[in-house]
């Protein structure tokens, strides 16, 4: 594999016709020719660019963590920080519900975490019928660069567990950026806070995982 | 085209040095800084000479008045704005009937780059502010826009470069300041600013302030794809230098 490095719009990553054009690349001639500002990866034949900064762009299977900022008569608006609102139908959620009983069911304001199945199209689709998804109730939400949600969860979830374990808080990050947290107290939530922000500030140091170690025991300064 | 402002100085030997010392085709100094905003989804400072322009870029996000939104693809909005205390005599705060073409005409030179047909009723918003005027302010604000975009992941076929060239009496000279803007001996100043595609090669934006006849500003247009060459070295440094 390549070195990774960063190319900006325009550029040519790599020629040849070996290549294949993925996320956020083209082929012009016998160019790949990158369509966005980010890390060029070459994996196998497949050119891709994983941007660095910039908003959540919505893709299909991801999770997502929102709020509920209208209720249609068929189904909520769900705000997730992306390029529009989500929609989450009726009969997207795993049990009925009358129309009725919508509001009873998830309220404006409420926070859900919900899966996108379609992001193609007219609109972005959400589901709740997935297991682990529905409503989060009480604790709080906090927005991250959504391109620092993998430096956040760490290696299979590693990042994540050292804040759990380390705060005693429950603490689920979206794709989107978002990252809802609950804790008994509000101490152990604030806690948890200030390692996601700390994690966020020095996504790009080598060797994270000990430096966050050292922070949580108190060994490093913001 | 190559060396003909040589060619040029011996035949008008009047005038063989700019005010500031530069050479016909030499750039005021440059300055590029990428992510200089935290608010903003992506950001970008362009300096030239004394010239300054800062843009931030926010979305795609949804667009409002919604009359506005077209379900085929995202929408490019500019907005440029000159800070009261960037002259020398106080601007009036707010829009006024310049900064509003300036915004027009910086947003039609920047559509040709970015590609929103993914984000159908969106809209990417950008801010260009010039907190200090020395002339060339449009393409200071059309190169900060440009890497702003970037900064802010928006898909891009490639980025735009401008400058503005000029004539100052019959000399034909790259990235004019305010003095040699008001120059007023024998044919007088032309302000010509130009926008030119990084990969394409194709010009996106062409004004033209002043009298110049047909050759000299294809000769001028030359000169200014090779400062865009120049200044979008200096784009792709600044935006390969960050570190966030």
């Amino acid at each position: 594999m390549e070195e990774r490095k960063i190319v900006v719009p325009g550029e040519t990553i790599v020629t040849g016709e070996d290549f294949l054009p993925g996320d956020g690349t083209r082929r012009e001639n016998d160019d790949i020719v990158a369509g966005k500002f980010g890390l060029s990866d070459i994996s196998d034949r497949l050119v891709k660019v994983i941007p660095l900064s910039g908003v959540y762009i919505p893709r299909r299977g991801n999770t997502v963590i929102g709020q509920i900022v209208d209720i249609t008569f068929n189904g909520w608006l769900i705000d997730f920080n992306g390029p529009a609102n989500g929609f989450l139908s009726l009969s997207e959620i795993p049990r009925y519900i009358s129309k009725d009983e919508m509001r009873d069911y998830l309220d404006f304001g409420d926070v859900v975490i919900a899966r996108i199945w379609n992001a193609k199209g007219k609109g972005i689709d959400l589901t709740l019928k997935v297991r682990g998804l529905g409503q989060l109730e009480g604790g709080m939400l906090m927005k991250i660069n959504p391109n620092k949600v993998p430096r956040v969860i760490g290696k299979e979830g590693s990042m994540v567990n050292l804040i759990k374990e380390a705060t005693n808080c429950e603490v689920t990050v979206g794709q989107n950026g978002m990252v809802w947290i609950k804790g008994n107290e509000i101490d152990k939530e604030l806690r948890a806070k200030e390692i996601i922000e700390f994690i966020c500030k020095n996504s790009f140091v080598e060797g994270l995982t000990e430096m966050v170690k050292e922070f949580i025991d108190g060994g490093v300064k913001k | 085209m190559r060396g003909f402002t040589d060619k040029m100085a011996e035949e008008k030997s009047k005038y063989t040095k700019r005010a500031d010392g530069r050479k016909f085709d030499e750039l005021r100094k440059v300055e590029a800084k990428v992510g200089i905003i935290p608010e903003a989804d992506g950001s970008a400072m362009y300096k030239s000479g004394d010239t300054i322009a800062i843009a931030s870029v926010f979305g795609p996000r949804t667009l409002h008045p919604q009359h506005m939104q077209n379900p085929e693809t995202g929408i490019l909005r500019v907005n440029y704005d000159m800070m009261s205390f960037s002259v020398y005599e106080r601007k009036r705060p707010g829009p006024n009937r310049r900064s509003q073409e300036i915004s027009k005409v910086t947003e039609w030179a920047l559509a040709p780059c970015v590609d929103l047909s993914e984000f159908p009723n969106s809209v990417v918003d950008v801010f260009i502010e010039i907190p200090q005027a020395d002339a060339g302010t449009r393409v200071a604000g059309i190169n900060a826009a440009a890497m702003a975009l970037a900064h802010a992941g928006i898909p891009m076929k490639e980025l735009a470069s401008a400058v503005a060239v000029g004539k100052l009496d019959k000399t034909i000279v790259v990235d004019l300041s305010k003095e040699e803007e008001d120059f007023e001996e024998g044919e007088g100043a032309t302000d010509i600013p130009v926008c030119f595609l990084s990969r394409s090669k194709k010009l996106s934006l062409l004004q033209l302030d002043g009298k110049i006849s047909t050759e000299e500003l294809n000769k001028a247009i030359e000169l200014g794809k090779k400062a865009c060459e120049e200044i979008n070295k200096i784009q792709t440094k600044a935006l390969k230098e960050i570190k966030e």
